[in-house]
């Protein structure tokens, strides 16, 4: 099972590793992670995606809950949330692959945001499945480098909030 | 002032009255200041020894003890301890000295980078940074250690912070964290719940831990169970809760307890555990445990809860204010008849132990030294042989029951029984431990001599690391290895070079004469007992 951790924590020196060292510790899954400032200062917004079992999923939230730097924890699935990732590649290319590189970029929304003669870099923002989808069909081609930020997630908006 | 006198007056402001520990460079400025106040500083013979003092001390004081080292090896020493703490949930602070603020991070002379070592095994930790925060984090500290689930708070505190001015020390009336509000009371509905469980129930139990103690909830969890003829069975740690001689008391559970108060357990069809964690030791197959029974697990902690075994009705709450809670209602329901039949199981199915009559019998002396000891008195027990003929035997009464049940830390006894006897002066304190782990610890005969501690030192001597032996022989057929002590010291000459009084139980027919004159002595003792090496606890 999947599931998508948004956990308020103090924004201090140490609380990541904090964080992160439970993850080890309890030899719990971390398949993504990213943190960033909220629009209070003084409170930083860790968004952690896990794979396990039911009971291990519980035990994150309770264990992450447990932390004295932890805020608030809140829980949901990837369909009850608005969920984005971004990615960067970089493709070395040759001249007759340029084509069916853009349709691919064109077919996904993905931008070029750099190249030269024998090189791109594309660019996505968007869900993980999309993520994972442009993946997938730029894979036969000779990917150099690709560096992507993990899962970011909010809650979807409800009525009376 | 300076940082180093806050901390001092902040100690002082939350009645402390001894500081455990070990100096180093990087901690004088705080032993300096602490020399100028009424607190005791107790100079122990290795930090490890000074952080179950102060464990020790906080068990029986119920107050969390307090240990001061320095920075590097001074604070790595001490890991062990605060590991012991954690596991056993007991409140302890544990202030480490460091590099200069500038330095940390440059690999400098005795420069450890503590706080991230402990971060797995601390209820929480503090790298001070400015001395103005001292008094804040000092009494959060103390607040975070002696609430909720309670445990070690870490607080580094570089040289640099211990000089630089810090202002006035202003007393601090309450903490302020956002993120750390234990609950305390037990939710209405879950409350209950287990009233009408228990209205219903046919063989009911109810199977005390630490968490009992640490809450200070034995007379309302005894009012209880004494209410409904409740049968209750006790973990290791939750030995002390009840008198061991109390009609609805039959015994400690899990793999060293009882095999009759295991069976208890097993027949139950409502177990309630309170302040328990459903651990290994505790319970066999813990997943299992709610197949044919239904589990009320009762903790402050709420991580611990459906984290072995998954409970059919949650509390999350402070037992003491749960007990009170449950107290308030009036059932109609009484399980003498079931109690009956566990107390026919205890009397008949008692385990005979095999007496040996080779050297002493640990599983008598054991039983007739507790019967003779004070209502009140202090027993720890270290970790071993010795510590399961302690569980099995110590006929609890009202006095208190230490030992490392988590983490099973050797040498933990003497050092605990020291900070214990300050805790606690006057009142007779029993330490048993075996040969391996007393050699661990032979320096802190110095301290508890020096401070003319009331410990009576029992010294199971069988020559060899019995508890590993035991193993050995069941799991290896019989391929000991690495368990022989040999060369073992003379213990009349180590208790002479201490001046402390000694003594040798060599035999069964000893034992009466023998505990008549342990405990008629006032002060230290240290008391040799043969053991046969092949006297196993399992049978």
């Amino acid at each position: 099972m999947k599931r998508i951790y948004s956990v308020w924590v103090e924004n201090r020196s140490g609380v990541l590793s904090k964080v992160a060292g439970l993850f080890s510790r309890r030899s719990y899954n971390i398949d993504s992670l990213t943190v960033g400032e909220t629009q209070d200062k003084t409170v930083s917004n860790m968004t952690i995606v896990s794979t396990g079992t039911k009971h291990t999923l519980e035990q994150i939230e309770k264990q992450l809950n447990k932390k004295l730097d932890v805020i608030k924890v809140r829980t949901f699935s990837e369909e009850n949330a608005i969920c984005r990732e971004v990615i960067l590649l970089k493709i070395k290319y040759a001249s007759q692959e340029r084509r069916e590189l853009m349709e691919i970029c064109e077919f996904l929304k993905a931008d070029i945001v750099d190249a030269t003669a024998t090189h791109m870099i594309i660019t996505l923002c968007d869900t993980p499945d999309r993520i994972e989808k442009l993946l997938s069909m730029l894979r036969k081609f000779n990917i150099a480098e690709i560096s992507r930020t993990g899962t970011l997630a909010m809650p979807k908006c409800s009525e009376g909030e | 002032m300076n940082g180093a006198e806050l901390i001092v007056k902040a100690l002082e402001a939350e009645n402390t009255e001894y500081v455990f520990g070990y100096p180093g460079v990087s901690i004088c400025p705080f032993f300096d200041s602490l020399s100028r106040s009424k607190i005791k500083g107790i100079l122990m013979r290795n930090e490890q020894n000074a952080g179950h003092a102060a464990n020790g001390y906080a068990r029986v004081s119920g107050k969390p003890g307090v240990v001061a080292v320095s920075s590097g090896p001074g604070a790595t020493n001490l890991i062990t301890a605060i590991a012991t703490a954690f596991a056993d949930s007991i409140p302890i602070i544990c202030i480490t000295g460091q590099v200069p603020c500038e330095q940390i991070g440059s690999d400098m002379f005795q420069e450890a980078d503590i706080i991230g070592a402990c971060e797995s095994f601390v209820k929480y930790s503090y790298s001070v940074r400015a001395a103005k925060d001292i008094p804040r984090i000092m009494k959060e500290a103390f607040y975070i250690a002696s609430t909720g689930r309670k445990g070690p708070v870490l607080i580094d505190m570089p040289i640099d912070i211990q000089n630089a001015f810090g202002g006035d020390f202003t007393k601090i009336d309450k903490v302020m964290l956002r993120t750390y509000k234990p609950t305390v009371k037990g939710h209405a509905v879950q409350i209950k719940k287990v009233l009408k469980v228990l209205s219903e129930a046919k063989r009911p139990i109810l199977c005390v831990g630490g968490g009992v103690i640490s809450s200070g909830a034995q007379n309302e969890v005894t009012a209880f169970a004494e209410k409904y003829n409740l049968p209750v069975v006790s973990t290791m740690m939750g030995i002390g809760v009840m008198p061991s001689e109390h009609p609805l008391y039959i015994g400690m559970v899990g793999n060293n307890g009882k095999k009759y108060a295991n069976r208890a357990m097993n027949e139950s069809d409502v177990l309630i555990m309170v302040g328990a964690r459903v651990a290994d030791r505790a319970v066999s197959q813990p997943d299992l445990i709610t197949k044919d029974k239904i589990l009320v697990h009762i903790d402050v902690d709420p991580a611990e809860i459906g984290k072995n075994a998954g409970p059919s009705i949650p509390i999350v709450g402070d037992a003491k204010a749960i007990f009170e809670e449950l107290n308030r209602a009036e059932l109609s329901c009484d399980f003498k008849e079931w109690l009956d039949r566990l107390v026919y199981y205890s009397k008949t199915r008692d385990e005979k132990t095999e007496s040996t009559a080779k050297y002493v019998d640990p599983n008598a002396f054991i039983k007739e030294l507790s019967l003779a000891l004070d209502e009140d008195a202090v027993y720890v027990a270290d970790v071993g042989q010795n510590q399961i003929y302690s569980c099995g035997n110590y006929v609890v009464k009202s006095g208190h029951f230490l030992t490392s049940g988590g983490m099973g830390t050797m040498g933990y006894s003497l050092p605990a029984a020291i900070g214990a006897s300050l805790a606690a002066p006057g009142r007779q304190i029993i330490c048993t431990v075996g040969d391996g782990a007393i050699q661990m610890v032979l320096g802190e005969l110095s301290v508890a001599s020096l401070l003319n501690c009331n410990i009576k030192i029992i010294i199971m001597d069988n020559r060899c690391l019995g508890m590993i032996r035991e193993y050995q022989h069941t799991h290896y057929e019989n391929r000991y290895n690495m368990v022989d002590l040999m060369n073992l010291p003379d213990y009349s000459l180590i208790a002479k070079a201490y001046g402390i009084p000694f003594m040798r139980i060599s035999a069964n027919n000893e034992i009466t004469e023998s505990v008549k004159k342990i405990l008629s002595r006032k002060g230290m003792l240290i008391a040799q007992t043969d053991i046969d090496a092949d006297a196993f606890t399992a049978n």
